[in-house]
């Protein structure tokens, strides 16, 4: 149970490079935050700086309103899931999971009754004995987590934890994960640079890029209003199709002219197209393979040709080479999968993003 | 038949292993099975070493060596320079691969003077530390007086000889334990001291918890080895005391070379060696089998 804030956190290197740029970020109690980006980006170094693994070059952090830069890691009574689980060898399940509160000198029998509690909670009972040696990734994955959550820390942090582990195992982590959030009631940050876990488990997501953070909002929010185009690119998939158009006025409706066509502009993003000067210019477009529709001739803003098509059982990706560009759509449209076919597309018109293609920040939000 | 055929399976390659074992198999046979086979059977006679002929006599040698008193005071002598050694030279040399690990300017240089002694030959180490003992303007002494202490005899007292010799054997293979020590530490995953720190774990938990246990394979690795070596030690007590003043330094290993080479009574002196084997064996079989209470791979 803890509020986190950052103030203008910072973390430069000795050679100078800086991997985390000035970043303001508050952490409310409860709440399940997600730090996404690609790698690099400095999401990890953050959550290091939270958990006192890395010291903090400049600005404030603070937790439950007192400045922590310098206290300990082992003061902060934070908590730390490890991708490589860093579970200690030499000691047993039991061991590892009691090693923080032998620490604490907390009773013997008190401890047998945690520990036995919280293997019992996260199906380790039968392990108890073995060492990290002798588990699979996932039962070494439940360790980490058993030894995280018998502490009652104030705040869970995780980092990539699921990444280790295969695609089947890991949506069952990640479900597992999920309902350990809602019967813990507890802070979680935890880094991934996958959206998948980024979009189903968090209440707010942080995406990050370079070291700065692009946009912090609701799983909702963010892939319906991303804030700039990395954003919108990095969240969803298959990634968004961004185009170039020119927006253009006729007849008081503001249009977004394509290679092949034009797509309307909705009241409320003409206005904002309007207002920002944009008529006679040139934008970046983006839509979603699935506000991408097959069409007629006459109603298409993009025509090209079947490239690659995946078929996923109830829907199908269809890759379509339109000259230099390839537009993607996820549909459940089957009379198009043929390579090599032209086809004609268009846009949900309420779902289209236009971006500054200077700045690349979302014009119409 | 399948009996057979099983049999025939096992043993048809035997030429062509043998062929591949033979060469490492020659000098194992000529250089160390017989010569402990020959000494355990030359412990049964009274061979003077220099005489074609010799007599049968059993157990004797065993006899009259266990009623040897400076039979006992050697194995006493052995089991104080062993364990003056061994603890040192492991702890000393935890302690030196500690203070290095961390990188820093001349770090590279500075293991490399401590490895040194290990790769000079002991004999010339001897001498130099013999003359550092020099009782009247020694280093040693010179060292000692300067800080206000009496000077010490050194090798020429049987109170200090033992402990001389000890220090000379245990800088010797300080920058060895080091080494292995600093090679071990490197090892240990950096997540570990991160997750213990995270679980409250202060520096001191952290090294006995996670340090300790990591580079217990090459702590149990350099007490054998240690071992070993304080048992076969000659060439720094040669050199140094010659077993004296008094026989203070003679260990087991030197009685044997006193009772064959110089007292001309192999036989007995055959006998000390076969203990020695014994004894050797036994240390190492209790040491593998404390082992797997302390020891985590």
């Amino acid at each position: 149970m803890a509020e986190i804030i950052l103030k203008n956190i910072t973390k430069e290197y000795e050679n100078g490079f800086q991997a985390v740029k000035h970043i303001d970020l508050e952490i409310k109690d409860n709440e399940f935050v997600i730090l996404v980006g690609p790698s690099g980006c400095g999401k990890s170094t953050t959550l290091r700086m939270i958990a006192g693994l890395e010291d903090i070059s400049e600005g404030d952090l603070y937790l439950d309103g007192v400045r922590i830069n310098d206290v300990s890691p082992q003061n902060r009574d934070i908590a730390m899931v490890f991708q490589n689980y860093a579970l200690y060898p030499h000691m047993t399940v039991y061991q590892n999971i009691a090693y923080s509160l032998r620490i604490k000198k907390v009773p013997k029998d008190e401890i047998d009754r945690r520990v036995k509690e919280v293997a019992s909670s996260l199906g380790l009972t039968d392990l108890l004995d073995r060492k990290p040696g002798q588990l699979s990734g996932g039962q070494k994955q439940r360790v980490a987590m058993g030894r995280a959550i018998i502490r009652h820390p104030k705040a869970f942090l995780m980092d990539e934890p699921l990444s280790n582990l295969d695609a089947k195992l890991r949506g069952q982590m990640r479900v597992e994960i999920a309902d350990l959030y809602q019967r813990l009631n507890t802070t979680f940050i935890y880094v991934t640079h996958d959206q998948t876990e980024a979009m189903t488990l968090g209440t707010k997501i942080v995406v990050m890029r370079d070291g700065e953070i692009q946009q912090t909002d609701n799983p909702t929010n963010l892939f319906n209003y991303p804030a700039n185009k990395f954003v919108a690119g990095f969240i969803g998939t298959p990634t968004m199709n961004f185009f170039d158009a020119e927006v253009v006025e006729e007849n008081g409706q503001v249009w977004l002219k394509t290679k092949d066509g034009k797509i309307r502009a909705t009241e409320e993003k003409a206005a904002k197209l309007r207002e920002g000067n944009w008529i006679g210019k040139a934008v970046t477009g983006g839509i979603r393979p699935e506000h991408t529709v097959f069409c007629s001739e006459e109603e298409a803003a993009f025509k090209g040709e079947v490239s690659v098509f995946e078929l996923l059982g109830s829907n199908a990706i269809i890759y379509v080479q339109c000259g230099d560009e390839r537009i993607v759509l996820n549909t459940d449209d089957t009379v198009h999968q043929e390579h090599g076919k032209s086809v004609y597309m268009k846009v949900k018109e309420s779902r289209l993003h236009i971006f500054d293609p200077e700045t690349e920040r979302t014009i119409t939000n | 038949m399948r009996a057979k055929r099983k049999y025939r399976k096992r043993y048809d390659k035997l030429p062509i292993v043998l062929l591949f074992v033979l060469p490492a198999l020659i000098p194992l046979i000529v250089f160390w099975i017989y010569p402990i086979l020959r000494s355990i059977w030359l412990s049964f006679t009274n061979w003077d070493f220099i005489s074609p002929t010799y007599k049968i006599i059993g157990l004797k040698n065993y006899q009259s060596l266990f009623k040897n008193p400076r039979f006992f005071e050697a194995l006493w002598h052995t089991v104080v320079f062993t364990a003056g050694t061994l603890f040192p030279t492991i702890i000393l040399g935890l302690i030196l691969a500690l203070l290095l690990v961390k990188p820093f300017r001349g770090n590279g240089i500075l293991k490399f003077i401590l490895f040194s002694p290990w790769i000079t030959p002991t004999v010339a180490i001897s001498i130099v530390w013999s003359w550092i003992y020099k009782t009247d303007g020694g280093i040693a002494n010179t060292i000692l007086t300067a800080l206000g202490m009496s000077p010490l005899k050194w090798i020429a007292s049987s109170d200090t000889a033992m402990l001389s010799v000890i220090i000379v054997t245990v800088w010797k293979s300080l920058g060895y334990a080091m080494i292995f020590y600093l090679s071990a530490l490197e090892r240990v995953p950096g997540e570990l001291y991160e997750a213990g720190a995270l679980d409250g774990a202060s520096r001191w938990h952290q090294f006995f918890d996670i340090t300790l246990p990591s580079i217990s394979p090459t702590t149990f690795f350099l007490t054998i080895i240690t071992m070993v070596n304080s048992l076969q030690a000659y060439d720094q007590i040669q050199v140094l005391t010659q077993g004296g003043p008094a026989g203070s330094t003679r260990t087991l290993l030197y009685m044997y070379y006193q009772l064959g080479f110089q007292e001309f009574n192999m036989g007995q002196a055959t006998a000390v060696a076969v203990i020695m084997i014994i004894l050797t064996a036994g240390l190492s079989l209790i040491q593998f089998k404390a082992s797997e209470k302390w020891v985590h791979y």
